[in-house]
């Protein structure tokens, strides 16, 4: 009888070992993500009627619909990011091919650490050594009045090309990790086999290399989409006043206008966003999101 | 009767190293080739110079008659089997048997018919919509070689796909290999560094060293008569003897190792004093219980029993010499009379000259 009542000892500690391993990952999820996003929940689904008094109310999600301008850069924001999203990955499949197929030996860790190397500074001083070169008295314009390519150096700031450089350049890394994983994985036979069965470069592409490294692609373009849709810091310093990205309006409506109601509105509408557009990517490339998020 | 392939002094060289050093080899329709070596012989860069995955230094691939310089492998008449199959996990199998016809750019119909027709001849009817990993060894084997039979090549080249398979697994396929082969009657080029496999499979075999063919016979001429030391020494089970000629004529040599004297039948000339090595089958080497028994040998030398090598039919007992202190293996008859040998037993085996090939010693 001795180790039965052993065992019935055993699993009430152990659980309890379990629960305080798991404890500081639900106090993360639970205190700065679940709770925060509650209290947003709350906050947008309601209106000040008058001070200090509010009752529930879609008047903060009425107001997106009704107002062009909200309309305008929330689509803009997500086209846009779906487009440096895309960039970013046909600029990060051949370095990552480069990087796990050809590249040898050495060469290889070292072009991996070149890739990581831009993140040892912040990304604010990173976007500004940006403004330094493309600012009307910056490098490039200079450079371009000096070869006769341009009368007088042109202003390259505050164009929407200027925030898809910037996004992919800031993405680039986050690609280029989960593709290189994936193309790892991926035997070199493979590919001479398709060769040698007639293959060309093309259709073993997109028969062989593709297909196999389609959840590493999914997950990379999952995390550089997210992150390029929340960002804020890019587009504002590249894109200046006219760069109409939506994380902007929600800082405005919280700390400008000092309308956390709306803001919290718009925070969900983000969300609400995102998740949409990642569901229907991984719909359209035949993906699970769980297989995609072991690859990452 | 036109060569399948022909190999025209073809090297390569990667640095200073000579990975393939001037071969010529000329292979007929239909037949049965292997090129057998231990690693590191060049053996899977002469392969890759036929699938065109590399172009030679110098020299010339022809198959079918055809010069195939500057033709890559998506354009040869010749498809390999690699050594990990690497069959299409993301494709189904009828998928897989038909990656190179739909690549030929034929008709969906067609390709399925063909496809089917393809996996039904090598005993897997109707896997067609299987995954890849729903295959056991054997028949992932089987959709490789049906993989690339269904493109009606010239010259099948197999890069030792037999080396991931269990012991028991490989026996069986060995057979099926050689039957598939007799029923397609495609010229097949076999790779291997397993000498019973290139023995079992073969119409002929290239047995490779160091870039170059030793020698290159029917597996028969090869174990019987080999005429490299590095041939006698790694086709099949010998038992090596290096010493000094004392005497030697066109015939017979003696061969003087550690105090022994043995007579050994000469291969090419051979001058007395001069370093040679010896080989001598374990199953060439009669073996007696020590008193009295009548032996057929000319020669003979005992011995102690070192140990005894169990293996059912290839059964052999390892008898050390008793004035050359030097270790032989013997065949043990089938007769199942020496059942009860023991370690320790003294015994007397001796050999034919006849059977026992001389070489002067390699670099001598």
């Amino acid at each position: 009888m001795s180790a039965p009542a052993g065992a019935e000892l055993a699993a009430p500690r152990t659980r309890i070992g379990l629960c305080l391993l798991f404890a500081p990952a639900l106090v993360w999820l639970v205190g700065l993500i679940v709770l925060p996003h509650v209290d947003l929940a709350v906050l947008s689904l309601r209106a000040r009627v008058a001070p200090r008094t509010y009752e529930l109310s879609l008047d903060n999600y009425r107001s997106f619909v009704d107002e062009p301008l909200y309309w305008h850069t929330f689509a803009r924001t997500a086209v846009m990011s779906i487009f440096a999203t895309a960039c970013t990955l046909l600029i990060a499949f051949p370095t990552a091919w480069y990087i796990v197929k050809i590249a040898r030996g050495r060469a290889k860790s070292v072009l991996l650490v070149l890739c990581l190397i831009p993140f040892w500074v912040s990304e604010t001083v990173r976007t500004l050594g940006w403004m330094i070169l493309l600012r009307e008295s910056g490098v490039v314009p200079k450079l371009l009045v000096a070869a006769g390519l341009a009368d007088q150096p042109p202003e390259l700031l505050y164009h929407d090309a200027t925030i898809l450089v910037g996004l992919v350049y800031t993405s680039l890394l986050f690609m280029v990790v989960p593709l290189a994983n994936a193309l790892e994985s991926l035997d070199d036979a493979l590919i001479e086999a398709a060769y040698d069965l007639g293959g060309n470069a093309w259709s073993i592409l997109r028969q062989i290399v593709i297909p196999h490294a389609a959840p590493g692609i999914a997950a990379g373009s999952i995390v550089v989409f997210m992150l390029t849709l929340g960002n804020y810091l890019t587009p504002m310093l590249l894109g200046g006043k006219n760069s109409l990205w939506f994380t902007e309006q929600i800082y405005a409506q919280f700390i400008t206008r000092f309308n956390w109601e709306q803001g919290a509105a718009f925070g969900f509408l983000l969300l609400g966003l995102s998740t949409v557009i990642v569901w229907l990517g991984l719909a359209l490339a035949g993906q699970r999101f769980g297989d995609v998020m072991r690859r990452a | 009767m036109q060569p399948d392939l022909e190999i025209d002094r073809v090297s390569k060289s990667y640095g200073a190293h000579r990975a393939v050093d001037a071969l010529s080899l000329a292979i007929e329709r239909g037949s049965f080739f292997s090129i057998l070596g231990p690693s590191g012989c060049g053996k899977t860069t002469l392969l890759r110079l036929i699938a065109g995955f590399l172009e030679p230094d110098a020299g010339e691939v022809r198959i079918g008659g055809r010069s195939m310089r500057g033709v890559p492998p998506n354009h040869r008449p010749v498809n390999m089997v690699f050594q990990h199959l690497a069959l299409f996990p993301m494709m189904s199998v009828g998928e897989n048997v038909g990656y190179g016809l739909a690549r030929r750019g034929l008709a969906a119909s067609l390709i399925r018919e063909r496809a089917a027709a393809m996996l039904r001849r090598v005993g897997l009817p109707g896997a067609e919509s299987k995954r890849i990993d729903q295959l056991s060894g054997g028949q992932r084997q089987r959709v490789a070689i049906a993989r690339s039979l269904v493109l009606e090549p010239t010259l099948l080249l197999l890069d030792e796909p037999l080396g991931a398979l269990d012991l028991k697994l490989r026996e069986h396929m060995k057979i099926e290999l050689k039957q598939l082969q007799a029923d397609f009657g495609t010229t097949f080029v076999y790779i291997t560094h397993d000498q019973s496999e290139a023995l079992v499979l073969s119409d002929h075999v290239a047995v490779m060293n160091a870039g170059r063919f030793e020698q290159v016979g029917t597996p028969q001429k090869l174990y019987y008569e080999p005429r490299t030391p590095f041939v006698a020494g790694f086709v099949g089970e010998n038992n090596r003897l290096s010493g000094v000629a004392s005497r030697a004529d066109a015939e017979v040599v003696e061969l003087e190792t550690r105090g022994l004297t043995v007579r050994v039948r000469a291969t090419g000339a051979i001058v007395p004093g001069a370093a040679v090595e010896a080989f001598v089958r374990p199953e060439a080497i009669a073996l007696a219980r020590a008193a009295g028994e009548s032996f057929p040998s000319a020669q003979r030398f005992a011995g102690r029993v070192e140990s005894l090598l169990f293996d059912g039919a290839n059964s052999a007992v390892l008898v050390r010499e008793e004035r050359s202190d030097s270790e032989f293996r013997i065949a043990l008859p089938q007769t199942g009379g020496f059942a009860d040998l023991r370690v320790g037993e003294a015994v007397v085996f001796g050999f034919d000259p006849q059977r026992a090939l001389c070489f002067a010693a390699a670099g001598a």
